[in-house]
């Protein structure tokens, strides 16, 4: 029984060593080859300085820039999380009215008119960098106007919605998305 | 459901069930020590591991197999705890995290090494990349090939006429690593930091946000942990959000690989199984069970995730979703976590409509046997396979037999007392909650959802499974030592009983084949074992689910 200990004692030491040590090196060590960038997190700089990750959601609330969706934690990594409230908590419904009226407002919409329910809920990470692009091409008006532009800039900002779109993974995966962080990064390049 | 979500949803299945014979095979191969493709590169580092433990190969019974086996979970979880503990005097710890408190070292520890990977931290502000590689990724391998080995020894058991003997653990335990666990990991990890997945030892970005505020963005070793966490139904998440995160699952193609993950080596054991014992139909048989059982949860889940998700007329069906993967992907993923005992998610389940949450608490009720753990889920299943055939035994007055060997009362006792450890562990520590202040303090929601809660985390915790109704703040002693010794009983109350039962039944005679034999690989076969597997269940929790999820359920269509 003794010698059971003793082996046991040996063979983690060993799987330590292999599954806990090597493995994670060579992983990143291979991966630091072919995939440099992501492995670092995707990161954008602008003039030398860091100003996001392509794949982490940033919290937009002023009229000028395209809006991300809700959430839990305002886009703060330090941790990632949801709301976790139940489809009958009270709290829910309160939030998700007031996101309605706050959206149809600030974008001059109809009362009557579907908003996409990713604008109204929190997302499951809190740094949802995608919206659909139905949301994106909803905003574009109030953008427009908030940066003064005119109708040519208008039809600017609806094309960048449109090239940026990015569709189902091999036309296939997933659902039709928009980066809302890169959206906005081109959106302030454009003048 | 649009035509979308089924496209991708029949893809999905159309690829489970073409690599499972294909990995099966495989992984039959690898435990027969017959010849396969790794086998001339890996044999090297197999014999040098077996000449460091000085392991010579000596066959064990039950006892010293499940001895060893216990003796080297002790020794992880000792390891695990201490290196928690010790976090903030060594390296890799770039953020200068402290240490957690005990109870939360004790509760992941116990957590990480039963396969169950429940957490009541999040790993982002938690812990250092140390702990998540050296501690937390390790348990990873090792509670999946303790999972495989038990099941292996069982097998064995089945198999080997009036032997004393069920194998050598160390033997089990180093193979399924090498040749299965760590190669496809590695295969995955790669391909997932393509997608986006981080992998680095660089502390945390700052960022200057386009708003001009800053922004904490957090990185390390992600990819390795995250690939082994799917693929062994471990479901430990490296950040909070699990799955969600997008540094853990940035597209809907890294989505597809990881859900992917999460079913391929327990469904790909069926056939092992089959293999094993000599019979490709068992295994199917078994197959079959677990994929309409997996069939019928989603169909409820769709259902009431696009029916049910309005609140004053708005459509909310994406709260704790993520915009990249959609409602369909949401889906498909609860369904196939909680299944399996993986337990990572891509969606928050506190937020899903009451019966797609019922759903995901239902599979984990039935004792991890739709496709399950890694091992565990086979070997669960065996433990339902001794019942029904003993239930069809009393039915029809002969006595009951399971690959000819005779099914008798010690068998029966250990899958009774099997599938009933978790069973106890999900009501009481339940009840204990609910009638508890220190219990119902860590409530995020009111009503019956709030006891959707309390239910579903003791769920988890017996279950191995790991996920959570998150909005339970478990991260109190009294949940961290609940659900602590919930996550044991649920792992060890039933490895024991089933390694007790094959070390017994590896020493019985083998009956031959005769035309009065119950046949155990045959259609009415599988409809009667599903008929257990549903009726055990449902029995025993009907009446906490119906003040659950189904009461709120009633009162959302009200």
């Amino acid at each position: 029984m003794r010698r059971q200990i003793i082996t046991g004692l040996r063979f983690l030491v060993l799987m330590i060593i292999l599954t806990g040590v090597l493995y994670p090196g060579l992983i990143t060590v291979i991966t630091s080859i072919f995939f440099p960038s992501e492995a670092q997190g995707s990161l954008v700089e602008r003039n030398g300085v860091i100003i996001g990750s392509k794949l982490i959601g940033q919290n937009f609330d002023s009229q000028k820039y395209f809006w991300s969706r809700p959430s839990f934690n305002n886009y703060n990594p330090l941790p990632s999380g949801a709301s976790n409230l139940g489809i009958l908590n009270p709290l829910l419904t309160k939030k998700v009215i007031q996101r309605e009226k706050d959206f149809l407002q600030a974008n001059k919409m109809k009362e009557d008119l579907n908003i996409p329910p990713e604008m109204v809920t929190a997302s499951a990470s809190g740094l949802d960098p995608h919206i659909s692009p139905t949301a994106a091409l909803l905003q574009v008006s109030r953008v427009a106007q908030a940066r003064g532009m005119d109708k040519a800039g208008q039809d600017k900002l609806i094309n960048l919605v449109n090239d940026l779109t990015e569709k189902r993974q091999f036309s296939l995966l997933g659902e039709p998305r928009i980066n809302v962080f890169l959206l906005n990064l081109k959106t302030d390049s454009l003048k | 459901m649009n035509v979308y979500d089924f496209v991708q949803l029949t893809l999905f299945l159309l690829v489970l069930i073409i690599l499972t014979p294909l990995l099966g095979r495989y992984m039959a191969r690898v435990f027969l020590d017959e010849n396969h493709v790794l086998k001339s590169v890996v044999n090297p580092v197999e014999k040098a591991i077996y000449r460091l433990i000085s392991c010579k190969g000596e066959e064990m019974d039950w006892k010293k197999y499940t001895y060893s086996l216990l003796v080297f979970n002790f020794m992880g979880f000792l390891f695990l705890f201490f290196l928690q503990l010790c976090q903030s005097y060594l390296p890799l710890n770039p953020q200068k995290l402290p240490a957690p408190s005990w109870s939360l070292a004790f509760n992941t520890s116990i957590s990480f090494v039963t396969n169950t990977n429940w957490q009541s931290y999040s790993g982002e502000t938690t812990l250092s990349y140390l702990v998540q590689m050296a501690g937390l990724t390790v348990q990873n391998f090792l509670s999946a090939a303790t999972g495989i080995s038990v099941l292996l020894a069982v097998i064995r058991g089945l198999v080997r006429k009036t032997a004393n003997n069920i194998g050598n653990f160390w033997i089990d335990a180093t193979r399924s690593i090498l040749y299965v666990l760590l190669p496809l990991s590695m295969l995955l990890a790669i391909i997932l930091t393509g997608q986006g997945v981080v992998q680095t030892f660089h502390p945390f970005a700052k960022a200057t946000t386009l708003m001009g505020s800053g922004q904490v963005i957090p990185l390390g070793p992600v990819s390795s942990q995250i690939a082994i966490k799917q693929l062994g139904t471990n479901g430990g998440g490296f950040f909070n959000a699990n799955s969600a995160h997008p540094f853990e699952n940035p597209t809907p193609f890294s989505n597809f690989l990881e859900m992917l993950a999460i079913l391929l080596i327990p469904s790909a054991l069926t056939f092992t199984y089959g293999r094993l014992i000599g019979s490709n139909r068992q295994g199917w048989t078994i197959f079959l069970v677990m994929f309409t059982l997996l069939i019928i949860g989603l169909a409820v889940s769709y259902y009431s995730e696009y029916k049910f998700s309005t609140i004053a007329g708005i459509n909310i069906n994406m709260e704790g979703k993520e915009t990249r993967f959609g409602l369909g992907n949401s889906v498909l993923w609860s369904v196939a976590t909680t299944s399996a005992s993986n337990g990572s998610v891509n969606a928050m389940m506190d937020s899903l409509t009451p019966l797609a949450g019922m759903v995901a608490m239902f599979n984990i009720m039935l004792g991890e046997v739709i496709f399950g753990g890694v091992g565990s889920g086979i070997y669960g299943m065996i433990m339902f396979i001794i019942l029904t055939v003993f239930i069809a035994g009393l039915m029809v007055g002969r006595s009951p037999e399971f690959l000819g060997k005779k099914i008798e009362a010690f068998e029966v006792k250990m899958a009774i007392l099997a599938i009933l450890a978790p069973n106890l562990v999900i009501l009481i520590f339940s009840a204990v909650s609910c009638l508890t202040t220190p219990g119902l303090s860590g409530l995020n929601n009111p009503g019956p959802h709030g006891l959707s809660e309390i239910i579903y985390c003791f769920s988890s915790a017996a279950g191995n499974n790991g996920s959570a109704f998150a909005g339970l703040n478990s991260n109190a002693p009294f949940y961290n030592i609940l659900t602590g010794f919930g996550m044991l009983i649920g792992r060890f109350g039933v490895i024991i009983p089933v390694l007790a039962m094959a070390g017994n039944m590896a020493g019985k005679k083998i009956t031959p084949f005769s035309g009065g034999t119950f046949r155990t690989d045959t259609w009415l076969f599988g409809l009667l074992l599903m008929a257990v597997i549903i009726i055990v269940g449902g029995l025993t929790f009907f009446p906490a689910l119906s003040l659950g999820p189904v009461m709120e359920h009633l009162l959302l269509i009200k």
